[in-house]
């Protein structure tokens, strides 16, 4: 998916330039330390997830304001989420759930301003979410329950012959979770954004530039959707692996 | 999967500002981005288990508490009204039956005065009666005195026409007799 420069018909799309990394100050190599357009917008997350949680409760009404009611509407959905599916004694990891809901719906929100920049859109963003909920669902799984752990990959309820080869897939599935955890974060967000960005490269053009923006309209309403879809959906992918690892047995 | 050299722009970028193929494949952006994510989830983090949540938890609770403190409250003030209504009944009851006592013994007293009353009446009739009697029986007396003197009388007068000479003691025993019978 190479970047699509019409020269010819001087139509320019350039509907991945938006996911480039630069530095917010110079011109310089990008270092892992470079304060990037990347630090900007997970910074804006931050602020975004502060005044929310904390500027918009600052008042601890009984009767709440609006901020507040959405800043417990928030902590209702997640806490009740982590409650209905990974049990009681997954309220443990309650703020680690939380904190993953939190950044991946303002990155996915604040990624639809226009002219901004999405950083759940990046496989090296949703990959580190995804590994770090692998990893930590992993060891917490050995953790609490100690090699019967492993009693998730031996289906009981399957006859004696069927399990070696249901084991083999279920591993398989297992260790493939990580990759469609994060990819499908990351594509939803990429495709949908590319989209808009062709659409609107499609307005350059008179003759379908209304039809065009009817459509960027329309998809920028259903990429509002999958903003908030994708970030339920990560959720509670991550609460179901961490019942698995809470409770392996079937 | 992340180099460390730190590449330069051109290499995922283009001279005309462009991104050469998909900048989510460039490799020279990860280290940046990675470290930055962890950053930001840690303050996050931090934001959460520091302040927010505690708060949040908190405000949810107080208003649970406040919820049922408030219909605890509701469900005393439906007991001191029903409290007060049965008060209420009972002093109703109370007063009428106070009004029915006072009733009863106003109608005692009244039946009692009517009682004597009617007993005086009754011994001055009594006593009345009495008197008449007495009257009735010293006439009847006198009456009966004078007939005998009458008869006596008459007798003698009889006996003298008739010429018998007749004791006046014989007179009064025969008069007696036949006044007897």
């Amino acid at each position: 998916m190479a970047t699509d420069t019409g020269e010819g018909s001087g139509l320019v799309f350039h509907p991945m330039d938006q996911f480039i990394v630069k530095p917010l100050f110079g011109d310089g190599p990008v270092h892992w330390y470079t304060i990037t357009n990347v630090t900007l917008w997970m910074a804006l997350g931050v602020l975004g997830i502060i005044a929310l949680l904390v500027l918009g409760t600052s008042r601890r009404a009984v009767v709440p304001s609006r901020s507040q009611s959405v800043g417990e509407l928030a902590y209702g959905f997640i806490y009740k989420m982590v409650e209905d599916v990974a049990g009681k004694d997954g309220l443990k990891y309650f703020p680690y759930i939380m904190t993953l809901f939190m950044f991946i719906v303002f990155a996915n929100f604040l990624g639809l301003i226009p002219g901004s920049y999405t950083t759940t859109s990046h496989i090296a963003v949703t990959a580190v979410l995804a590994l770090a909920v692998f990893l930590t669902v992993t060891v917490i799984g050995f953790v609490k329950n100690g090699a019967a752990f492993l009693e998730l990959f031996w289906v009981k309820e399957a006859p004696l012959p069927l399990r070696p080869v249901l084991a083999l897939i279920e591993v398989i599935s297992y260790f493939v979770r990580p990759v469609s955890h994060s990819i499908r974060l990351a594509g939803n967000m990429m495709a949908g954004h590319a989209v808009l960005k062709v659409f609107a490269g499609f307005a350059q053009v008179a003759a379908i530039s209304p039809i065009a923006i009817l459509a960027v309209t329309a998809i920028y309403g259903l990429e509002v959707l999958v903003a908030f879809i994708q970030a339920y959906v990560f959720t509670i992918l991550t609460c179901v692996y961490l019942k698995d690892a809470l409770h392996p047995h079937h | 999967m992340a180099t460390e050299t730190p590449g330069s722009a051109s290499t995922c970028v283009g001279p005309d500002g462009s991104a050469i193929g998909l900048p989510q494949l460039c490799f020279d952006w990860f280290p940046n981005q990675i470290f930055w994510l962890i950053v930001t989830l840690i303050v996050i983090y931090f934001v959460l288990t520091r302040v927010a949540l505690p708060r949040i938890a908190a405000v949810l609770s107080e208003r649970a508490g406040t919820i049922s403190n408030d219909l605890a409250a509701a469900e005393d003030l439906k007991a001191k009204a029903a409290e007060a209504e049965k008060a209420y009944e009972k002093a109703l009851a109370d007063a009428r039956a106070e009004a029915q006592k006072i009733i009863s013994a106003a109608k005692a007293e009244m039946q009692e005065e009517v009682d004597a009353a009617m007993a005086r009446a009754d011994s001055e009739i009594a006593e009345k009666v009495e008197q008449s009697q007495q009257a009735i029986a010293e006439i009847r007396a006198g009456a009966l005195e004078s007939i005998r003197e009458v008869a006596q009388d008459t007798a003698g007068a009889v006996l003298e026409v008739m010429g018998t000479e007749a004791e006046q003691a014989e007179i009064e025993r025969a008069v007696a007799a036949r006044m007897e019978g």
